[in-house]
C-alpha cells in the first residue's frame, strides 16, 4: 500500500471533513456483554441439585482433611471397645478391632478422593493429548490412533482393572495404574470430537483470514470451547473412578489394611450385618453421597455448559 | 452393511486376542504359585505338578498352547479343584448368571422406561421431581452396598425374602434387584430427558391437538422415538449386570459364574481366571457387537458404514 501511495501527490489531512456516520458507536453492543463463563456460574447455581452437591464435596473434602485435629482417636487405633454402636463417644461406633469408625470413614474419604482425583487427571492429561493430536493432524495419525482408542474400548474396563490388581501388589499405586491404564479413551475420543468440531468453525476460518496464528487459535478458540466438555468429563470420571475403587476393594484388591477404604469397611460391614450394621450403614451412606454429589455437579456443569440451553 | 460387521469382527478378534496375551503374561507376572498355598509339596511333586500343568515348558511354549487350547474354546483344568475343568464350571455357573442378569435387565429396562415416562409426562410436577429423585440415588448407589443394605432391611429385619442362597424364583428377587438399580437410575434419566424432547416436537403436538389423549400419544408415538437411546445403553447395561453380579453372588451366596470368578481370584486359580476372563470377554464384546447391529436396524437414520461409527 505505502509503496503505491508514493507516486501519488500529498494530499493533506485538512482537505476532509467528517459529514457523519457513527462507527464507534454501532460496533458497541445494546447489553452489556456477560463472558461465557460468568454466564455458566450463573445458570449452575440457579440448579439446586448441583448446588447440594457441590456442598456435599466441600464438606467431604473438608472433613478428609482436618479429620485428624477433630477426633482423639487415630484411624488405626484399637480402642479396646469392640463392635460398639454409635454413641457420644464413639459417633459411628466401632468395628470388630476396636476402631473408631467415625475416623476410619474420614480416612477412607481421603483415600477414595486420592484416588478419584488421580484417576481423573491421569485420564485428563493421556486423553487430552491423544485426543487432540489426532483431530489436529487428522489423516493417517488421526486413523491410527483412533483404532487404537477403538481396540482398547473392546477391551471390559473392569476385568483387565482386576486381572491388573491380581498381579500388581494391592496398594495406592498399583489402583490408580489399573483404573486409568483404559479410562483415558472415554476422554481422549471426546476431546477428538470438539477438536474435529471446532477446527472446522466458521470463527476459526474467519479467525485464521484475519491473519491469526495456530498458537492464538488453540489459545483462544479450541481450549476455551473443548474447556467445557472435558469439565464434565472429568467430573463424571472421578465418581466411576471412586466406584470401582471401593468396588475393587470390596473384592479384596483395593488398598491394605489398616488403611481404611470405603469398599473394605462396607465389605467388613455386610459380614457383621446382623450384629453390627452400623459397620455397613455408615461407610455406604458415605460412598452413596459423594458419588451422589460427583454425579450432582457433573450434570449440572453440563446442563451449565450447554449452549442450546443459553438464553 | 456387511463390510461393517466384518469390520466389528476385526475389532473384536484384535480385541480378544490382545485380551488373552495380556492375562498370559500377567499371570505369569503374578506372584505365588497356586500349589505353594497352605502346604509346601516336596519339591519332587511339585515338579511333577509343574510338568502335568505344562508349567515347566518355556513360556513361547506355553504362550502357543495357551493360544492354540483357548481357540478350541478349552480353558484347561482348574489348578486348586483337580479334576474340575473351566469348562464344566462355566457350563454348570453361567445359566445362572445368565437368569439372573435377565432378570435384573428386565427388572432395568421395565422399571426404567416406566418412570421416565411418567416423569417427561408430568414434567415439573411432583411425581417428576420424585421419580428423579429416586433415579439419581439408585444410581448413586453402588450395586453391593445396595445388596448388603437390601439383605439387612428387607431379609433380615423384616423377613421377606430368603436372605441368601439359589432356590427358585423369590431367592433372585433381591439380587437382580441390587444388580438393577443403579441401571434402572440411568435408564429412567435416559427415557426422561429423550421424552421430554419428544414432548416438544411438531408431531406430538400434533397427535395431541387431534384430540388423542396423553397415554395414547406416549404409546402410539413418542415412546417408540424416546426409545432409541435406550437400545443404545443395552451394551454398557449387559457388561454392568454381568460385572456387576461379581460381588452381587458372592453377597447372596449364589452359585454362579461370579462367584467362581471371585473365588478364583482369591485363589489365585489362574487357569479359573484366565478362562472366566476370556469367556466374559467374548460374552460382552459380541453383546456389544449386536446391540450396535441391532441399533442400525432400529434407527433408520442410521446406516452402518465401514470407517464411521454412530
Amino acid at each position: 500500500m505505502t509503496q503505491s501511495n508514493e507516486n501519488l501527490p500529498k494530499i493533506s489531512k485538512d482537505k476532509f471533513t467528517i459529514v457523519g456516520g457513527k462507527h464507534d458507536k454501532t460496533d458497541q453492543l445494546a447489553e452489556k456483554s456477560v463472558s461465557f463463563w460468568k454466564e455458566v456460574r450463573l445458570r449452575f447455581m440457579h440448579n439446586k441439585l448441583a448446588i447440594v452437591g457441590f456442598f456435599i464435596l466441600i464438606i467431604v473434602a473438608l472433613m478428609a482433611i482436618f479429620v485428624p485435629w477433630l477426633s482423639p482417636y487415630s484411624y488405626r487405633e484399637q480402642l479396646g471397645v469392640y463392635n460398639a454402636p454409635p454413641s457420644a463417644a464413639h459417633w459411628f461406633g466401632t468395628d470388630d478391632l476396636g476402631r473408631d469408625i467415625f475416623v476410619r470413614v474420614w480416612f477412607g474419604a481421603r483415600i477414595s478422593l486420592f484416588i478419584g482425583l488421580s484417576a481423573a487427571v491421569i485420564d485428563l492429561i493421556i486423553g487430552v493429548a491423544w485426543g487432540s493430536i489426532a483431530g489436529l493432524a487428522g489423516g493417517r495419525v488421526d486413523d491410527i490412533m483412533m483404532r487404537i482408542a477403538d481396540v482398547l474400548t473392546a477391551v471390559p474396563y473392569l476385568l483387565v482393572v482386576i486381572i491388573l490388581l491380581v498381579v500388581l501388589q494391592p496398594g495406592l499405586l498399583p489402583m490408580i495404574i489399573a483404573l486409568s491404564i483404559t479410562g483415558w479413551v472415554n476422554m481422549a475420543r471426546i476431546v477428538r470430537g470438539e477438536v474435529l468440531s471446532i477446527k472446522s468453525r466458521e470463527y476459526v476460518l474467519a479467525a485464521r483470514t484475519l491473519g491469526a496464528n495456530t498458537t492464538h487459535i488453540i489459545m483462544k478458540h479450541l481450549v476455551p470451547n473443548a474447556l467445557g466438555a472435558i469439565l464434565v468429563t472429568m467430573t463424571l470420571t472421578i465418581p466411576s473412578a471412586i466406584f470401582t475403587e471401593s468396588f475393587l476393594s470390596y473384592l479384596g484388591l483395593g488398598v491394605p489394611q489398616p488403611m481404611a477404604s470405603w469398599g473394605t469397611m462396607a465389605s467388613d460391614g455386610n459380614n457383621a450385618l446382623d450384629t453390627a450394621p452400623w459397620r455397613l450403614i455408615f461407610p455406604a451412606i458415605l460412598i452413596s453421597v459423594t458419588i451422589f454429589a460427583f454425579n450432582a455437579v457433573g450434570d449440572g456443569l453440563r446442563d451449565a455448559l450447554d449452549p442450546k440451553l443459553r438464553k | 452393511m456387511l463390510k461393517y460387521i466384518l469390520k466389528r469382527f476385526v475389532y473384536i478378534f484384535i480385541a480378544l486376542f490382545l485380551i488373552i496375551t495380556i492375562t498370559f503374561f500377567l499371570m505369569r507376572l503374578a506372584p505365588g504359585s497356586p500349589f505353594a498355598s497352605e502346604k509346601s509339596f516336596p519339591p519332587e511333586i511339585e515338579a511333577q505338578l509343574n510338568a502335568e500343568y505344562g508349567l515347566d515348558n518355556p513360556w513361547y511354549i506355553q504362550y502357543k498352547d495357551y493360544l492354540i487350547s483357548t481357540a478350541q474354546l478349552d480353558f484347561g483344568e482348574s489348578m486348586k479343584y483337580k479334576g474340575r475343568s473351566t469348562n464344566d464350571m462355566i457350563a454348570e455357573s453361567f445359566p445362572i448368571s445368565l437368569t439372573l442378569g435377565v432378570e435384573a435387565m428386565i427388572l432395568a429396562v421395565g422399571l426404567g422406561v416406566l418412570f421416565g415416562s411418567v416423569a417427561a409426562l408430568y414434567h415439573n410436577r411432583g411425581v417428576d421431581y420424585v421419580v428423579t429423585t429416586i433415579a439419581v440415588l439408585g444410581i448413586s448407589v453402588p450395586s453391593f452396598i445396595l445388596a448388603g443394605l437390601l439383605q439387612y432391611f428387607l431379609g433380615l429385619k423384616l423377613q421377606l425374602f430368603p436372605i441368601s442362597g439359589w432356590n427358585g424364583f423369590i431367592y433372585s428377587i433381591l439380587p437382580a434387584t441390587a444388580i438393577a438399580v443403579t441401571h434402572m437410575g440411568f435408564i429412567a434419566k435416559l427415557v426422561r430427558s429423550s421424552m421430554l424432547e419428544q414432548n416438544n416436537s411438531e408431531y406430538v403436538k400434533m397427535a395431541r391437538s387431534k384430540g388423542l389423549s396423553k397415554w395414547g400419544v406416549l404409546f402410539k408415538h413418542s415412546l417408540r422415538n424416546a426409545l432409541l437411546p435406550v437400545v443404545t445403553y443395552l451394551a454398557p447395561l449387559f457388561a454392568g449386570v454381568i460385572t456387576g453380579s461379581f460381588i452381587v453372588e458372592q453377597i447372596f451366596a449364589i452359585p454362579g459364574l461370579g462367584k467362581y470368578f471371585v473365588t478364583s481370584i482369591t485363589n489365585r486359580d489362574y487357569t479359573v481366571i484366565m478362562g472366566t476372563t476370556v469367556f466374559y470377554s467374548i460374552i460382552l464384546l459380541l453383546a456389544v457387537l449386536i446391540v450396535d447391529i441391532l441399533y442400525g436396524f432400529i434407527d433408520p437414520r442410521i446406516k452402518l458404514r465401514g470407517g464411521k461409527k454412530a
